[in-house]
């Protein structure tokens, strides 16, 4: 056990590091002057030479890179242009916002798709299996940001039951929770449809395998099989798409706070890039990798705790 | 005959209305693109205007066959460009083995923790929004799908009998790769780029909608969306028909995807 995990946190620190490598490559190389991008092209020499200085520019692109994961390390991203403030600020203030929406969309996906799922698996070929197999089809194929929309137009717009966008804040909750409630369903649709696929086919190998027959042989009901030796055994695949699917939520907030004007870390990198705010984007840019490889990275652990079989081929 | 399965052949009506609609509009549509009237604002579905017009009065169905080829283009650049040169990593990686495999699929799994959308913004960022950006990036992302699904086919076929009597014949790996590996995974890669076809849709639409991809006055699905939706109070019907568009477009190419793949490769078929 402590072999795997040494193993697999030294990937991680190292798949970690090649992905800040990338980041700042790509947003460092890549033709272009960075302090003409933020100040723009009518700035004068002294402005320009005096923002080259304060990024830093004016240094060899490696030890500026060294500077930044250092600095990083400690929670010092640098200074946001546009906002004034450091960028770790502006992070610690969106992050809850972002957070809490990934969780919702997360329990939300749980919650529709594992029954979903176990249901169409018990009631293979049947009208039910049919009907999962065509809504998730479906559910895959529709946009969030159509389905954001629609259901801002149908649920805010005509009926008014829902606001169609922003975020009051926490100290109502009430008017916090409806606030995400469009938003939780537009971003969880999707990532539903494909857990509830998952799940059905995971369960439908497993209930091919010989002990489940041994088990309603032995005279246990439908029900109980299905809860408690099918469930416990189609995990393995569940729980590595519940991973990725966790890193797919917090990147796909990007999208719904942009439709439904939340203040969270997506929303804050759309307003970077308008306002060229360089520093701010490099940073984002980089926490959204790093918790898609995170999450990634705690799936490879949970395997080895429900499967302890795979740790000696780990 | 055997009969096929019916998610290729619903997937492959859905892609020959939608590819259909998008071709028609290079010889025709139903009024001139880009024409303003603003008088004719807002109409409603008519005999001139089937689908009734937009904000600036223009024709609905004219847009929508635009946008349809936009999402084409995009979609077969994107993966023509990022399948071929996975699928050249993957031989690659397959045919020298050892360390290069190593690397390549290293450098893979890495990718992966960039959605497209981030790798978007990153080169929005930089280089500033435009469709050719959103199409570099879309591309960009499947270079390491189509690099892990070549390598793992490519792996089986070199240890078949024919590759043997091959490399015995004194033929050298990449004459090999180029005249007997290639032509053997041609099947998982053409399904792939199918499945990866609509993902790239999606993709094109999201950037679109987000402003990261096609600009004004180029028509895309995505675009119509994200100008409807600042007009759903006045005209919600306009947030409708870019979004069916959409979901035809995906769902059609995602069935046709694994329908070929359930004709390709029936062992999975009969498990499902």
């Amino acid at each position: 056990m402590g072999y795997f995990l040494l193993r697999r946190t030294l990937g991680f620190v190292l798949t970690l590091l090649t992905v800040s490598v990338v980041v700042f490559a790509v947003m460092n190389i890549l033709p272009g002057d960075p302090a003409l991008t933020i100040l723009g092209l009518d700035a004068s020499e002294e402005a320009l030479a005096a923002l080259r200085d304060q990024l830093g520019l004016n240094q060899p692109l490696v030890s500026r890179y060294f500077s930044w994961v250092w600095n990083a390390l400690q929670g010092d991203f640098g200074r946001s242009h546009s906002f004034r403030v450091p960028v770790a600020e502006l992070i610690s203030e969106r992050i809850p916002m972002t957070l809490s929406l990934a969780v919702a969309g997360m329990v939300m996906t749980l919650l529709v798709a594992l029954p979903a799922g176990i249901l169409a698996a018990s009631q293979h070929r049947k009208p039910a299996d049919w009907g999962v197999m065509l809504l998730s089809q479906l559910g895959i194929a529709v946009p969030a940001f159509w389905l954001s929309i629609l259901l801002v137009i149908v649920f805010a717009v005509q009926l008014r039951w829902l606001p169609p966008g922003h975020f009051p804040g926490w100290s109502d909750p009430v008017a916090a929770i409806r606030a995400l409630i469009l938003p939780t369903v537009a971003l969880g649709l999707v990532q539903s449809s494909v857990l509830a696929r998952v799940t059905r086919s995971s369960a439908l190998e497993v209930m091919r395998l010989d002990f489940v027959r041994t088990a309603r042989a032995s005279g246990l009901s439908r029900r109980r099989v299905l809860w408690r030796h099918v469930l416990p055994n189609a995990l393995v695949p569940i729980v590595t798409i519940v991973g990725m699917q966790f890193a797919a939520l917090v990147t796909g907030t990007i999208v719904i706070e942009n439709v439904f004007s939340l203040p969270g870390l997506g929303r804050l990198i759309f307003q970077s890039i308008s306002n060229r705010d360089l520093p701010t984007v490099q940073a984002l840019v980089m926490l959204f990798a790093a918790i898609v490889v995170t999450a990634n990275f705690i799936v490879d652990l949970l395997y080895v705790l429900i499967d302890p079989r795979l740790k000696s081929r780990a | 005959m055997r009969r096929l399965p019916a998610n290729l052949l619903i997937g492959a009506v859905l892609v020959a209305l939608v590819v259909g609609f998008a071709a028609l509009s290079l010889v025709w549509t139903p009024h001139p693109e880009g024409v303003l009237n603003i008088r004719g604002k807002f109409a409603p579905p008519s005999g001139i205007y089937w689908l009734g017009t937009d904000q600036l009065g223009r024709d609905l169905v004219t847009q929508l066959m635009a946008g349809a080829r936009n999402s084409m283009t995009v979609a077969l650049i994107a993966v023509m460009l990022g399948g071929s040169i996975g699928t050249f990593l993957g031989l690659l990686a397959s045919a020298i083995g050892g360390w290069i495999e190593d690397l390549v699929m290293r450098i893979a799994d890495i990718s992966f923790a960039f959605p497209t959308l981030l790798f978007a913004i990153m080169l929005a960022a930089v280089l500033g929004p435009s469709l050719q950006n959103a199409v570099l990036a879309i591309a960009f992302i499947n270079i390491p799908v189509f690099a892990r699904v070549s390598r793992a086919a490519a792996n089986q076929i070199w240890t078949r009998e024919y590759v043997f009597a091959a490399r015995a014949a004194g033929m050298g790996r990449f004459a090999i790769s180029r005249d007997h590996i290639l032509p053997n995974i041609a099947a998982p890669v053409i399904v792939q780029a199918t499945i990866e076809f609509a993902v790239a849709i999606l993709a094109e639409a999201a950037l679109s909608y987000l402003g990261l991809g096609a600009q004004p006055p180029a028509s895309s699905w995505g675009r119509m969306l994200s100008e409807a939706q600042t007009l759903m109070y006045l005209a919600p019907q306009l947030a409708l028909w870019p979004g069916l568009c959409i979901v035809v477009a995906v769902l059609g190419f995602g069935l046709l995807g694994d329908g070929l793949r359930d004709v390709t490769d029936p062992r999975l078929a009969r498990q499902r």
